[in-house]
């Protein structure tokens, strides 16, 4: 890896160099084609590099570490500096490329098991089935009724089994966004495994995440499971037919969501009974930024 | 247990870095992982002890570089060490912090033979 930009990922990742376009000012000495495959090196090894022939310069970015560090020879290290969760973020690029071309917005739903997120989602379709076109992803251990549940309203949905996973990345998405072939313009729903830790850490090439919280869990869960929340762009309080019931204090929950996150929006609704939903159907229809009628926004 | 796929994801990307670097066999691995991103150190040592296995990292020692928690309070107007995600400003007591370290989670690098 080259230690001066850091370019050398480009032979981790398998893309070439040349294409980031900053013409490499800085002096490396080897003549080969910057990690290029071929390998022709004619330099002269000062350490012993049994596959470097040749003579004429003396080089200590070449070895692995591209780097000299004194007392260590430099075969021994090698600088990855890569994020660890690079892999899923590449592909969820992928996945926004692939939304972005055909217009589709994507939604990421996520919550803890039991929140009401698919009966939410199938009140939404039935609503809004003329308005908009909507397919759906779902994402649980086990079972496709969620699915089931979904294709009943009409809408295309198709069903991921994590086995033992515990959220959706955006490998699986990738593959099942491929399969379901949602049509241009239309939203997308992600429905992830309920769980409110680990969907948190992983982009699965969404335009915005949606946490949905029932008012049967408690005011706190924005402060016990702060990640979901800082990652949220809106949160559904849900099941707000049962507030007379309870004694859940909605304005210290969305006081306790806004601590952890200031730029969370919120909406109180009920997806058994309907009430509040046209708020979501508008945010719903103004989060649309990227239709194929409308020129680009950037 | 997201641990164990980004565990995964860590032994994938050091044994095909080793790979394409020639090596045959990985050494120790070092990880940056800061006190304040959504992992366990616990659970990412014993998961590495699975995800390891039948690679060329199958012997390769972890080690685990803990990052603490750091945040510029905006009331303070200086940087004040976090002690929890979006925590109050260990002077003032108000939350108005940004978190500016302690969320890392990255592979720092790794010894090869």
């Amino acid at each position: 890896m080259c230690t001066v930009c850091g370019c050398g990922t480009s032979a981790i990742e398998g893309n070439k160099h040349e294409a980031s376009g900053h013409g490499h000012g800085h002096d490396h000495h080897h003549h080969h084609g910057h990690h290029d495959r071929g390998h022709h090196h004619r330099h002269h090894g000062a350490h012993e590099h049994d596959q470097q022939p040749g003579h004429g310069s003396v080089d200590y970015g070449y070895a692995i570490s591209g780097v000299h560090v004194p007392g260590m020879s430099q075969e021994r290290i090698i600088q990855v500096e890569r994020d660890i969760l690079s892999k899923n973020d590449a592909y969820a690029a992928e996945n926004r490329c692939y939304f972005g071309r055909r217009g589709i917005v994507a939604l990421n739903f996520v919550s803890s098991p039991g929140s009401g997120k698919t009966s939410l989602l199938v009140r939404t379709i039935n609503d809004l089935k003329n308005r908009l076109s909507i397919s759906v992803i779902e994402g649980d251990q086990q079972t496709s009724n969620d699915a089931a549940r979904i294709r009943e309203t009409g809408a295309q949905a198709i069903q991921i089994n994590t086995g033992k996973g515990c959220h959706l990345d955006a490998h699986m998405v990738g593959h099942a966004a491929e399969e379901l072939a949602p049509e241009p313009g239309s939203v997308l729903f992600i429905e992830n495994v309920g769980n409110l830790v680990c969907p948190a850490a992983f982009d699965l090439g969404e335009d915005h995440k949606v946490v949905v919280l029932s008012v049967t869990e408690g005011e706190d869960k924005p402060l016990k499971y702060p990640d979901i929340f800082a990652a949220a762009d809106l949160m559904i309080l849900n099941k707000a037919d049962l507030l007379a019931h309870l004694d859940f204090n909605v304005g210290l929950c969305i006081a306790n969501a806004l601590r952890v996150n200031p730029r969370l929006q919120t909406l109180t609704l009920s997806a058994r009974t309907g009430e509040g939903m046209e708020a979501f159907y508008a945010w719903l229809e103004s989060s649309a930024p990227h239709r194929p009628a409308r020129p680009k926004v950037a | 247990m997201h641990e164990m796929s980004l565990m995964e994801s860590v032994i994938e990307i050091v044994c095909q870095t080793a790979r394409q670097n020639g090596a045959t066999r990985i050494k120790s691995v070092r990880l940056d992982v800061g006190a304040l991103s959504h992992v366990d150190t616990d659970a990412l040592l014993f998961c590495y002890e699975a995800a390891r296995y039948g690679t060329i990292a199958d012997a390769a020692t972890l080690e685990i570089n803990r990052i603490a928690g750091e945040g510029w309070c905006l009331d303070c107007g200086k940087t004040v060490a976090l002690e929890e995600r979006f925590g109050a400003c260990p002077n003032c007591k108000r939350h108005r912090v940004q978190m500016t370290a302690g969320d890392e989670l990255k592979i720092r690098d790794m010894e090869v033979i």
